[in-house]
């Protein structure tokens, strides 16, 4: 039997940062008198722990146990919660997790601000025991005092098996006090009869400390239901510690030669099975660099998946199964007249298909609450930082989502709370002036909306003052004095990169730091952000975003013999071209009217270099598309269908392509590139300067000849 | 036309044994295949498959050994004219045009990518003291594709080497 004990650091770190999402929520719903909160924060804290211990993470044991010293002082009444100590709390949390991360991807860690918190956790308990020692001084009189105890320490045979280890629990005692160890071998069978796996020994245990009782049990506590442990406390007579000592002396002797040749048989295999399974380990460590190895570590996720989903998708297949043998039975001998049951036959297929895509998507869809988690505590540290009073208000966090969405929509939703927090609730002076309760509201709301995920970050602060953006885009050269815009229009200013620096923004009662950045990231996504907000009142920010990366609606196109995919969220429309609106300005630059716009028209086969027939643009159809705020005509020979296709990489077997966001497999088998309308115009844009260079430099030679 | 009939008249091993053939093997097992009328060969174990050329998707702006990309089962795998990309022989696509598919597996992540060359023609034993290196007197192949050479019979065979022939270059994106 041999246990590599590797295997399991990724759950225990999956785990571990679960139990700190959970002690972080804890700590911010904490109230006083609230026993059932600590009790789970406490829990949490104990299995980092322990599992720390396990895998031999110091730094986190270490540190997990001074938080573990104050929230047991908190648990058993000792200690008041206070918001101080919960603030500590809070720190301490980012500490393990600062912690537990350096020793996932094995880098070092911020050393001081770990020492500092654990500094602030010392002195807090230190108080705590000046004030506790003299508080139960009263209480101590009438009790014994306690020296320590006698520990009758009986497992059950099976004990090691549970992944239990007498050693690990005598050390952590020895650590409580000066502890002396006999072993008990009575019942050790004969050597033939061993069986190695079992634990044949049991212990006397004495152990002189100050400590309580509940501590010494607590050591115990994983082990409680496995085993007979008896604690009696130990007189304070002089004469019986006398001879306790000497007996000690002697038990010591003992203890050390027969757990070395006894015990041993029972644990021995544990131990050497860590000692082998480390070394395979280190190997490696020294084979890969240590920047590979992070990387790796980075790029492997995992997902919890609900049963049900799992269990849907085991149904679906078992459908499919059934469906192909149905379909290969009606093969074996087909004749015409079968046809009707053949095409029965297929259209089942179909639908199992569908179905089954339907299922596999659902997998990687996740909650939106694994993204919300995190509002509590930042709007928890903004309304401290601000001073501001301020509560946040989580809807729908149910709604699920694609995990790649997730990942990346994270930051910005992150910028824009703190903007909400930071900009739009005004001071609590301020509201109490206005008449608006003191106390600042922040909802978070996420709803399914047709194939779209809704996410609303709401708050009933001051609002955006128009007419300051207004002007502030003049300013900036942004718009002109006399232009009317809507308020949307308006609004939609925030967005643009002049009006993304913090100290321009707070001047006005408005927000705009790094909205640019915000909108980039969710256009990135697919998505789309929009601003709602009344003066006064408050503001809300509306972000759509596909449910899905995996999968896009697209509009295939015809250029030459190729077959492409714009993605239909970028399309404005589709047009014939009519010959009257083309224009050629400045230099053969092709612009198509649209309405009041010009559009300037990007042939397709020129910017990939295909052959195609149609290359006059009055035979053309055009797309309009927009990319960042800018309009292009995509010059296409023919519109085909629309339908939703599966998005591929390039860059798993090739690389990268400009103007190509990815590729997918049609109807027909045959591969479709995806077009990245961005991507597209930047090229278009690069190809126009680098002509006007050369046409430069041409120029400039040609005059330098003439000079000549 | 019954498959599981024909499927059952292919030779496993230890269960027929047919004259003339050799299922003892020592040594690496090589691919071989021809462009124009030299002889190549690649490590048999990268070998994915071997298809029959069909008209790939192209990539825009791509160099012209790179003929675009194919589905294969669900993956897309783009397509390197080997003639091309060493400028060797004429790239006609004939009926007996292949694409040898090859996979190969560097420490961070896999590649697949298919080759076309002009035919597949065996598969040979080697030893590896059998392999020489090449002289170094040009020719159009890089040094760097080149692992070495192996007599057949009367032919000399270039043994390339998978792992260079799959670095896709960094090409410029439009020239």
């Amino acid at each position: 039997m041999s246990v590599d004990l590797s295997q399991f650091i990724p759950s225990f770190l999956e785990e571990s940062f679960e139990g700190l999402e959970l002690m972080e929520t804890g700590l911010l719903n904490l109230q006083p008198g609230d026993n059932e909160t600590i009790h789970s924060i406490f829990r949490a804290a104990h299995s980092i722990k322990g599992g720390a211990g396990t895998f031999g993470f110091e730094n986190v044991t270490e540190f997990t146990h001074l938080v573990e010293t104050l929230l047991d002082e908190m648990r058993d009444g000792r200690r008041d919660i206070t918001n101080k100590d919960t603030e500590i709390l809070l720190e301490s949390v980012d500490c393990m997790r600062l912690l537990i991360e350096a020793a996932r991807d094995d880098v070092d860690y911020d050393q001081a601000k770990v020492a500092q918190i654990s500094a602030l956790l010392s002195e807090t308990l230190g108080d705590e025991q000046s004030s506790s020692n003299e508080g139960e001084a009263s209480s101590n009189i009438d009790k014994p005092k306690g020296s320590g105890y006698h520990i009758k320490f009986v497992p059950e045979h099976s004990l090691a098996k549970t992944g239990n280890d007498p050693l690990f629990l005598f050390s952590a005692l020895a650590e409580l006090g000066e502890l002396t160890i006999f072993a008990n071998t009575q019942e050790l069978p004969a050597l033939m009869d061993i069986d190695a796996q079992e634990l044949y020994l049991s212990w006397q245990l004495t152990l002189h400390t100050e400590v309580e009782e509940a501590e010494i049990i607590e050591i115990f506590e994983w082990v409680e239901d496995e085993c007979l442990l008896e604690l009696t406390a130990i007189n304070d007579n002089s004469a019986d510690s006398g001879t306790d000592k000497a007996q000690a002396t002697d038990e010591v002797e003992q203890a050390s030669q027969q757990p070395d040749t006894q015990q041993t048989a029972a644990t021995e295999a544990v131990v050497t099975e860590q000692v082998v399974s480390k070394q395979p380990e280190q190997v490696i460590d020294e084979d890969n660099s240590k920047v590979a190895k992070t990387k790796a570590k980075a790029e492997v996720g995992s997902i919890r998946v609900g049963v049900d989903k799992v269990d849907s998708l085991i149904n679906l297949v078992g459908e499919l199964v059934i469906t192909q043998s149905m379909l290969s039975e009606l093969g074996t001998d087909f004749e015409m007249d079968k046809v009707e049951r053949l095409t029965s036959g297929l259209e089942q297929l179909l639908q199992n298909t569908k179905e089954l895509q339907e299922s596999v998507m659902r997998i990687r869809m996740l909650p939106i609450s694994f993204a919300f988690n995190r509002f509590p505590r930042l709007v928890h540290d903004l309304a401290i930082k601000t001073g501001k009073a301020m509560e946040l208000v989580i809807k729908g966090e149910q709604t699920e989502l694609d995990k790649t969405v997730m990942e990346q929509i994270g930051d910005p939703l992150v910028h824009l709370v703190r903007n909400a927090a930071d900009h739009g609730i005004e001071s609590n002076e301020i509201r109490l002036a206005n008449g608006k309760p003191e106390k600042g509201t922040i909802s978070l709301d996420a709803y399914h909306q047709g194939g779209n995920i809704v996410i609303e970050i709401n708050d009933d602060g001051a609002g955006i003052n128009r007419a300051v953006v207004f002007d502030k885009a003049v300013e900036k050269g942004l718009i002109d004095a006399g232009a009317t815009l809507t308020d949307s229009q308006v609004y939609d200013l925030l967005f643009e990169p002049g009006f993304s620096t913090a100290a321009e923004v707070t001047d006005i009662s408005g927000r705009g730091v790094g909205m640019d950045v915000v909108k980039r990231n969710i256009q990135a996504l697919g998505g789309r952000i929009q601003v709602e907000s009344s003066l006064g009142k408050g503001s809300t920010f509306k972000v759509n975003l596909p449910l899905t990366l995996a999968i896009l609606d697209g509009q295939l196109v015809k250029v030459g013999s190729e077959t492409y995919i714009i993605p239909l969220i970028s399309i404005v429309e589709s047009l014939q071209i009519d010959n009257k609106l083309i224009n050629r300005v400045s230099g053969d630059m092709v612009l198509y009217r649209l309405r009041n716009d010009n559009v300037p028209v990007l042939p397709i086969y020129q910017l990939f270099d295909l052959a195609t027939e149609c290359t006059e643009i009055h035979n053309a159809l055009l797309v309009v598309v927009e990319a960042d705020g800018q309009k292009v005509g995509l010059m296409v020979d023919d519109l085909l269908a629309q339908q939703q296709v599966v998005i591929k990489s390039l860059k798993d077997n090739y690389q990268q392509v400009a103007g190509i966001s990815g590729a997918t497999i049609l109807g027909d088998g045959s591969v479709a590139m995806i077009l990245d309308i961005p991507g597209m115009i930047h090229m278009a844009l690069e190809k126009a300067q680098q002509a006007q260079l050369v046409k430069n430099n041409g120029n400039t030679n040609a005059t330098a000849e003439v000079c000549l | 036309m019954n498959i599981q009939a024909m499927a059952e008249d292919i030779p496993v091993e230890g269960e027929h044994s047919i004259e003339g053939v050799d299922f003892i093997t020592s040594g690496d097992q090589y691919l071989t295949f021809l462009l124009a009328q030299e002889q190549y060969a690649v490590d048999i174990l990268c070998v994915e498959e071997i298809r029959s050329w069909e008209r790939p998707t192209k990539i825009p702006n791509a160099p012209s050994y790179i003929k675009g990309v194919i589905n294969m089962r669900g993956i897309i795998v783009p397509i390197v004219d080997l003639r091309l990309k060493f400028s060797i022989g004429e790239a006609s696509y004939l009926e007996t045009t292949v694409v040898i598919v090859l996979t190969y597996q560097s420490e961070d992540k896999s590649r697949t990518i298919g080759f076309v060359v002009d035919a597949v023609s065996d598969v040979l034993n080697v030893e590896s003291v059998d392999i020489k290196p090449a002289p170094a007197f040009g020719g159009c192949v890089g040094p760097q594709y080149i692992d070495g050479l192996i007599n057949s019979e009367h032919k000399v065979v270039t043994i390339l080497n998978v792992a260079h022939l799959q670095k896709v270059e960094k090409h410029r994106l439009h020239s």
